[in-house]
């Protein structure tokens, strides 16, 4: 009820990105999230700097204890540096998730924009094919993949991205039917706006809100992706990333679980804070949601 | 007889799906470097070009495209998938041996998600504020947030060191032999910590979606009506509002299996379940492209007949679904 | 004794301002068999009075702060659950505005109507399922063998409300509640469904509470009428009476927005007429001064100073107006 009361004051014009931010402000549970997101982003970053050991390099005997002989989480089962293996971890992690997130969007978005702009038979097949990707099980897909292509990185962002766009082209293609015909997107047509900037220019800035939600929640996705793919051994051997720390030393759980759960932590606290950061953009995106 | 209609158009339509995965399977294989000459030769130790050829001729892989699609596609349908040069054995008796244990471990896993989800759903969606809302707040950002294998290392660690009361590898106990009931006894325990593992992740997603939609038909007019009736609270929320929050689930759970799957494979390289995952995992180590690709394409079947179960469940629960009568 | 003593009822409806009584200081009684008429526009407390009578308010946001309702003597305001739950469906039921989503989509008609039987007369499966058979036959519904397996979804809206009734009269209910029950049929079918209401109301003696805006369906139906305006009695009387001269201004506009009322139109309302202006907000429910009073053509100092008292006619009209001799 006292929404809809006016303002005595005249209304400051407020614009919808400054709204927005105020909203996820409003949920404590994300900005603390975020925070840690960005501490996890600049550890990514410049970590390698801050902590220069190399964590390809044996640096003392295997399964020293974290704390014990100056290392803060130990060594894992060649005797390399656990903590400058996570910290290193961290940017192929975040890299790799980020890309193949980008990857799946991509495909998404054209896909379910085409099939909720032109509609017929465009539609038709396209979400056939959407269908078909839903049938087929990402994580062996993506393995057949890695394993017939070869592991390196541009293949498992690749392989990644391939198999989880059809959540996007979901959405994206019910926005676009939903926004096609409001009266603002007839008037451009009646106007005579070629349909490539009627979809890309009008429909889809309007239909963005959803999809950067799916966005946030796909890149956390894609790590949780790459965690087990590399956990699997489907990695290049020649970077180190937070699956493939717990995945070369699963032999060695019950000797030295902290190898394990310490990298494991890192991506359940990477993935949760991008989870709640997606939460709280939802929050401050949906205006439906608001008037709860 | 509308409901059968329905159901040959469904199959008829899973039938294409998989057909469809059958023209990816092969056009991989087809696109990936290195073919099965290659792979025989590595086997032993190397070959000159004219055995090379002798193998792709005798294999026709020198036959055009279309023509090896077509013997790939008419193998399958009389139940060949190909031989696998690691194994040493037809790929459809491979799958077929650990086929029985994904299946087990992956319908074992949806249903235990669905039952909890569904209880803790309910019993959040009437004291917002109870134990058991934040325990399904909890298990949502946890099942969302953590990867499975970990999640499944975790209890490994927990129930090999701290309580070691279930098993932690493998699905039965070599020195455990008797009737059939011994037997299924002993691989429900080694069942136990894989599926709550894999259970987990969809548990999260259940959950979540049943609290939702037990609070939006708990204020529905119907559920008033019930109350009207004099009915009791019980009869109220298990009987009028249940079954009818029930369905956003299962259509969710539907949506779930080719997920499932991928979570499995994890979860049984976690727990050495013998398995299609761990099948996967060793023949890509191997380079073993046939066996693979006949793991992807049962998986694919298995996501079309779980679609198949839910679409009847959704019917056993909801009557207008499909419109009977 | 009447069967139904409704005094100085009032409930409180909490909201994000505080809260706001939605019924405020409301008496009236129902005698056995008689059918007594809510009328007023949505938002004035109709629905809620109904929810109050079935110890249905919602959960966490209504409750009674302070009155009485009796029933055959006993106080429903201090009943347990389980008490209450005795009362509803069995003494009193009631049939809502929605049929179309006030039936369970995923159980059949008869399962629904036998349910009633089963919880308050202890039949059997069976002889629930053919007394349900019977109901439904009651309720004029065609084919009753046949439509007793139908799910909602497979009836027209009107099937559906006569299936509510059945279910509704399941029991032989001493009280009915209807709630704007054919505000969402077509005409048809509405006058049908009065019809309807009217003949089981002779054969089983059912005193009826109609609530509904719709002034003719009143003039139908009732024998007296309550018109409630923004949480509060307006006026209460017997329908010929009140029809004929209204003691209040509110009601006097409701009964003249429907023209066929009147016999004749008299030359000094030439056309017809509606009530100005809004209803007051929630926050505004409570106040001591007369809530109608922005709307009023005939308002003085004294109605925004002090909450009009009740005053009564002959013949038991009363009205809640400053100026009600003078109307």
């Amino acid at each position: 009820m006292t929404d809809i009361t006016p303002d005595k004051q005249t209304p400051r014009a407020e614009s919808p990105l400054r709204e927005a931010w105020g909203m996820f402000l409003r949920n404590h549970a994300a900005v603390a999230a975020l925070v840690v997101l960005v501490l996890i982003c600049f550890t990514a970053v410049l970590g390698p700097w801050l902590y220069p050991t190399d964590p390809f390099e044996m640096v003392w005997a295997p399964f020293s204890p974290p704390g014990d002989n100056g290392f803060l989480l130990g060594t894992d089962y060649l005797g390399r540096d656990l903590l400058a293996m996570i910290i290193n971890g961290a940017r192929v992690s975040l890299l790799i998730g980020l890309a193949a997130a980008l990857v799946s969007i991509f495909i998404g978005v054209t896909v379910g924009a085409l099939a909720g702009f032109y509609r017929g038979w465009v539609e038709e097949v396209l979400m056939r094919i959407t269908e078909f990707f839903q049938v087929l099980p990402t994580l062996l897909f993506s393995m057949v993949l890695v394993a017939l292509f070869g592991a390196s990185l541009p293949m498992i962002t690749f392989a990644i991205g391939v198999v989880s766009w059809t959540a996007v082209a979901r959405i994206t293609r019910a926005e676009f039917l939903r926004i096609r015909e409001l009266e603002f997107v007839m008037a451009s047509r009646a106007s005579g706006v070629p349909n490539a900037k009627l979809m890309f220019g009008v429909i889809l800035p309007n239909a963005l809100p959803p999809i950067i939600v799916q966005s946030a929640l796909m890149v956390g996705s894609a790590i949780l992706f790459e965690a087990g793919l590399s956990f699997l051994g489907l990695t290049d051997p020649n970077v180190v990333s937070w699956g493939q720390i717990i995945g070369s030393n699963r032999q060695y759980i019950l000797d030295a679980s902290y190898t394990v759960t310490l990298p494991g932590l890192a991506i359940f606290i990477t993935v949760l804070a991008i989870s709640l950061v997606g939460d709280g953009l939802n929050d401050a995106l949906n205006p439906k949601l608001r008037q709860r | 007889m509308n409901v059968l209609r329905t159901f040959l158009v469904r199959a008829g339509y899973a039938v294409v799906l998989l057909t469809a995965v059958l023209v990816l399977n092969f056009s991989l294989m087809h696109l990936a470097p290195g073919d099965v000459a290659d792979t025989i030769s590595q086997s032993m130790g190397g070959a000159d070009q004219e055995l090379l050829d002798q193998i792709r001729a005798d294999y026709g892989l020198d036959q055009p495209f279309l023509v090896q699609l077509g013997r790939y596609v008419g193998g399958v349908l009389q139940a060949d998938l190909g031989f696998s040069f690691f194994y040493n054995e037809p790929v459809t008796k491979l799958i077929l041996e650990r086929l029985p244990a994904t299946l087990l471990l992956v319908f074992s896993a949806q249903i235990l998600a669905l039952i909890v989800g569904v209880v803790l759903g309910v019993i959040s969606a009437q004291k917002p504020n109870g134990i058991a809302s934040y325990l399904v707040t909890f298990t949502a950002l946890f099942g969302y947030s953590a990867p499975v294998f970990w999640t499944g290392i975790l209890l490994l660690i927990a129930f090999s060191l701290q309580i070691p009361i279930f098993p932690v590898a493998g699905m039965r106990d070599v020195t455990v032999d008797g009737n059939f009931w011994v037997e299924a006894a002993d691989i429900a325990r080694h069942l136990v910590l894989p599926m709550i593992t894999l259970a987990s992740v969809f548990l999260a997603l259940y959950s979540r979606l049943a609290r939702a939609s037990m609070m939006e038909v708990l204020g529905s007019d119907y559920v008033r009506t019930a109350k009207a009736k004099g009915l009791s609270p019980r009869e109220v929320v298990y009987k009028h509002a249940l079954k009818n929050a029930v369905s956003p689930v299962i259509t969710l759970a539907g949506l779930q299996f080719s997920a499932v799957i991928s979570g499995a494979v994890l979860v049984e390289a976690v727990f050495s379940w013998p398995g299609l995952g761990t099948l996967a995992f060793q023949s890509i180590i191997a380079r073993d492209t046939p066996t693979i690709l006949g793991i992807l394409f049962f998986s694919a079947l298995v996501v079309i007949v779980g679609n198949l179960l839910t679409d009847l469940a959704l019917r056993l629960v909801d009557p207008r679904v499909g419109g009977r009568k | 004794m009447a069967l139904l003593e409704v005094e100085n009822l009032r409930i409180e409806l909490s909201t994000r301002d505080g809260t706001a009584p939605v019924i405020d200081d409301l008496s009236f009684h129902l005698d056995a068999g008689e059918t007594l008429s809510f009328v007023g526009e949505s938002g004035c407390g109709k629905s809620m009075t109904a929810l109050a009578l079935m110890g249905l308010l919602p959960e966490r946001i209504g409750r009674i702060a302070s009155g009485a309702i009796r029933f055959d003597g006993e106080d429903l305001t201090k009943a347990s659950p389980a008490r209450l739950r005795e009362i509803r469906g069995n003494d009193i039921s009631m049939i809502f505005q929605e049929p179309m989503t006030s039936l369970n989509p995923v159980f059949t008609i008869g399962e629904q109507i036998a349910e009633v039987l089963r919880a308050h007369q202890g039949l059997s499966r069976q002889a629930a399922w053919d007394h349900a058979v019977e109901l439904i036959d009651a309720v004029r519904i065609p084919n009753p063998k046949g439509r007793a397996g139908d799910y909602p979804f497979q009836m027209s809206g009107g099937q559906r409300q006569r299936a509510m009734i059945a279910m509704a009269l399941a029991c032989k209910p001493k009280i009915l509640i209807a709630d704007e029950p054919t505000t969402a049929l077509d005409v048809t079918v509405q006058a049908q469904i009065f019809d309807l209401l009217r003949d089981l109301r002779a054969q089983t003696g059912t005193s009826i509470i109609l609530i509904t805006h719709d002034m003719g369906a009143v003039a139908e139906m009732a024998e007296r009428m309550i018109v409630m305006y923004a949480g509060r009695k307006a006026e209460l009387g017997p329908v010929a009476q009140i029809i004929n001269h209204a003691r209040h201004p509110y009601t006097q506009g409701l009964i003249s927005c429907v023209p066929h009322l009147h016999d004749v139109l008299t030359e000094d309302r030439p056309e017809l007429f509606e009530v100005p202006g809004i209803v007051p907000s929630l926050r505004d429910f409570g106040r001591d001064e007369c809530l109608f009073a922005s709307r009023c053509a005939h308002v003085t100092d004294q109605c925004r100073s002090a909450r009009p008292p009740e005053k009564s006619f002959e013949g038991g009209q009363i009205a809640d107006c400053w100026h009600a001799e003078a109307m």
